[in-house]
């Protein structure tokens, strides 16, 4: 009796083990890792400069700012809601940083100021989102206008030069390896633990994924929202600084769709834009890889022309193998 | 409290029903409308003359075509980010199929309209057959039409049009631009079938609740085949617009033209959330919008710094909206109360 039962228990653990491996395969997470190895495997060994130290750094360097951003869309979109005037956002506060650099403020206000504005000015969004009821896609509408059109009355559409020296931040080198990559890293990991083990964080996934049972065990949907927003401005602060420190000029004209591209990351990353599930290590990942792959078609001679297209197929295999994922879950479930 | 309630009662009906206009969203927005037409008209006597109306009016005509589809799709609870990205592929594809490929140029107007419905129904068969949501599929096919468009025409632009291709653009037809009538054409008849055909009711039904209609025996599928067809076909008929218009055809035509677009059917009063809205919502969400574009501009405001004004009504306008309707609802509970 006894032994038979330890031994039919046996096989079970290993069961499970074969389980979690498959399951941790299966994530969204591993499945853009393994497409960014392959990447740099291929396009590496038809042309090795792809994969030179030099080419690596400047893929990360470019885009680390879009990652940062994207950690924040991320926790957005987990909660359930949208955000699209990040892209503006980002612009106004790295014109802020400029601005202050060039008027001869200390640096380090120069890089908190930025974050701090980010933060006030994402509140007030989601002050409107949660308190107010306004869906979050419409309040981001306008905020979305309201940021553009004030950075180009307050700009004139003119770039800030003659920054000051020491200001560069993403250009400093410790130990080698740029700091955009220091940050993105940094970042990435805390948040996913904060998101993982906070109450706050579980929070932000109760709310996106059922709202009604949210409330009912006890979790203020408003108050979590608020919160949501007031990080994510954190987060597209920083991401500012990192884009307005990265060039010795910084342009009042932001890369434009720089939200869509943002939303992509997140997007193909594995967060699910009805709310309620995705990692932002699964945006991270996603954000490195859009990139590299931009990087990669010019080392394929590929025109860079056909960025946006490959770009777009992505999102579309991401989404359908989630939709298939799904599919087969429910019917084994 | 029974002294107040048969006051209420007896008040006129005409009273009633026009305090129940001015709550409407149009009402806001049509005294919006009225109040910046003259705040505008006092500080600039550029404004409020015809030749600069029936200039905006050639301006605005290219969002109109498209935001007329898009107040259908986000009726029925969608969203079709993708527009602005088929007007740049359908204007690379007029141009590229009649300067690269020498097809007449008749041919290509049409190839061009072709394209747009093409890829309005790619969206619309991964969203109703497989099952994607719009937000990303459309966010996908908005990278990807772009994409097309720029891998294309490797971002060359195409010019050296005949000339009778820039009637539609910049010419006249009984003294009115034009695109304007393809516009007036276009609103008539959206707003016909959306308020007084079974199609435009089936729209509502779906928007209000899916499941409940798709039960009721409509043929939901189909009905969002069909919008997001058209709205692909409006755009690439808003592109033949724009490409006579403007005189050349360039890659990147119409970006963020989905903004203004959501913007102007938003700000008309249509429920992001599906279920409301009227195509006349819409058009005044259009006509407001450029009015004060323009006026801004005309009264000093420096180019697209005009933007943050719609961002601005179009946040107060639902804000106020909500706010009436709030009011209305805690007036109705509490009659109901007695």
């Amino acid at each position: 009796m006894n032994t038979t039962a330890t031994a039919s228990l046996a096989p079970a653990p290993q069961r499970g083990v074969l389980k979690r491996f498959l399951r941790i395969f299966a994530s969204q997470e591993a499945v853009l890792l393994l497409a960014l190895v392959a990447l740099f495997v291929i396009v590496g060994s038809i042309n090795p400069r792809f994969v030179a130290e030099r080419n690596l750094y400047s893929i990360f360097l470019g885009n680390a700012y879009i990652a940062v951003a994207a950690i924040g869309m991320s926790m957005v979109i987990i909660s359930g809601n949208i955000d699209i005037s990040v892209g503006s956002l980002i612009g106004v506060l790295a014109t802020i940083s400029g601005s202050m650099a060039v008027a001869g403020y200390p640096l380090v206000l120069c890089w908190l100021v930025p974050v701090l504005a980010g933060v006030l000015i994402s509140s007030f969004t989601g002050y409107i989102v949660a308190y107010l009821k306004i869906p979050s896609i419409v309040v981001s509408l306008g905020m979305l206008s309201i940021l553009k059109g004030g950075l180009i009355a307050v700009t004139s559409g003119e770039w800030i030069t003659d920054l000051p020296k020491g200001y560069a931040l993403a250009q400093l080198k410790p130990f080698g390896v740029p700091l955009p990559i220091y940050f993105m890293i940094v970042l990435t990991l805390l948040a996913a633990l904060w998101m993982r083990y906070s109450n706050t964080g579980r929070a932000i996934y109760a709310v996106g994924g059922n709202a009604e049972a949210a409330r009912l065990s006890g979790i203020s949907k408003q108050r979590t929202i608020m919160k949501v927003f007031a990080i994510h401005g954190g987060f597209t602060g920083i991401a500012a600084v990192l884009f307005a420190t990265q060039l010795s000029v910084i342009q009042s004209t932001v890369p434009p769709n720089l939200e869509l591209t943002i939303i992509t990351a997140s997007v193909v990353g594995g967060v699910s834009i009805l709310g309620g599930t995705g990692t932002v290590i699964g945006s991270t990942l996603a954000a490195v890889l859009l990139a590299a792959i931009g990087s990669s078609l010019i080392f394929v001679s590929v025109s860079p022309y056909w960025l946006r297209s490959v770009q777009g197929v992505l999102i579309l295999l991401t989404v359908l193998a989630d939709l298939f994922r799904r599919k087969r879950q429910r019917k084994q479930g | 409290m029974s002294r107040v309630a048969p006051g209420v009662a007896n008040s006129p009906s005409m009273l009633s029903s026009l305090r129940r206009l001015v709550l409407s969203h149009e009402g806001v927005l049509l005294i919006i409308l009225i109040v910046s037409l003259l705040l505008l008209a006092t500080q600039t006597d550029r404004f409020l003359t015809t030749d600069n109306l029936l200039n905006q009016c050639r301006l605005m005509a290219e969002v109109g075509l498209v935001a007329l589809p898009m107040t259908y799709i986000i009726i029925t609870g969608g969203i079709d980010l993708s527009v602005g990205s088929i007007l740049g592929l359908c204007a690379i594809v007029l141009g590229v199929a009649w300067k690269n490929y020498g097809l007449p140029l008749e041919f290509a107007i049409v190839l061009c309209l072709f394209t747009g419905a093409a890829a309005g129904a790619v969206n619309g068969y991964f969203i109703t057959r497989i099952g994607v949501p719009p937000l990303i599929m459309t966010l996908a096919t908005l990278a990807l039409y772009r994409g097309f468009a720029e891998g294309v025409s490797q971002s060359r632009s195409v010019r050296g049009y005949p000339e009778w291709f820039y009637r539609f653009g910049q010419g006249e037809l009984f003294g009115i631009p034009t695109q304007l009538w393809f516009l007036i054409a276009g609103l008539l008849i959206t707003a016909f079938v959306l308020s007084r055909t079974v199609f435009g009711r089936a729209l509502y039904a779906i928007g209000h609740n899916e499941t409940g209609a798709r039960f009721a025996g409509l043929a939901v599928d189909r009905y969002k085949m069909l919008i997001y067809t058209l709205s692909g076909f409006m755009a690439g008929l808003a592109a033949f617009v724009f490409v006579s218009r403007v005189s050349t055809t360039r890659s990147d035509m119409g970006t963020g033209l989905e903004l203004d677009v959501i913007a102007a059917v938003v700000l008309g009063g249509t429920s992001i959330f599906g279920g409301t809205g009227t195509i006349i919502g819409t058009a005044l969400g259009v006509v407001l919008i450029q009015l004060l574009k323009n006026g801004l501009a005309l009264t000093g405001v420096k180019g697209d710094a005009t933007i943050m004004v719609i961002g601005v009504v179009l946040i107060c306008s639902i804000l106020i909206t909500n706010f009436a309707r709030s009011r209305q609802a805690t007036g109705k509970a509490a009659n109901s109360d007695e």
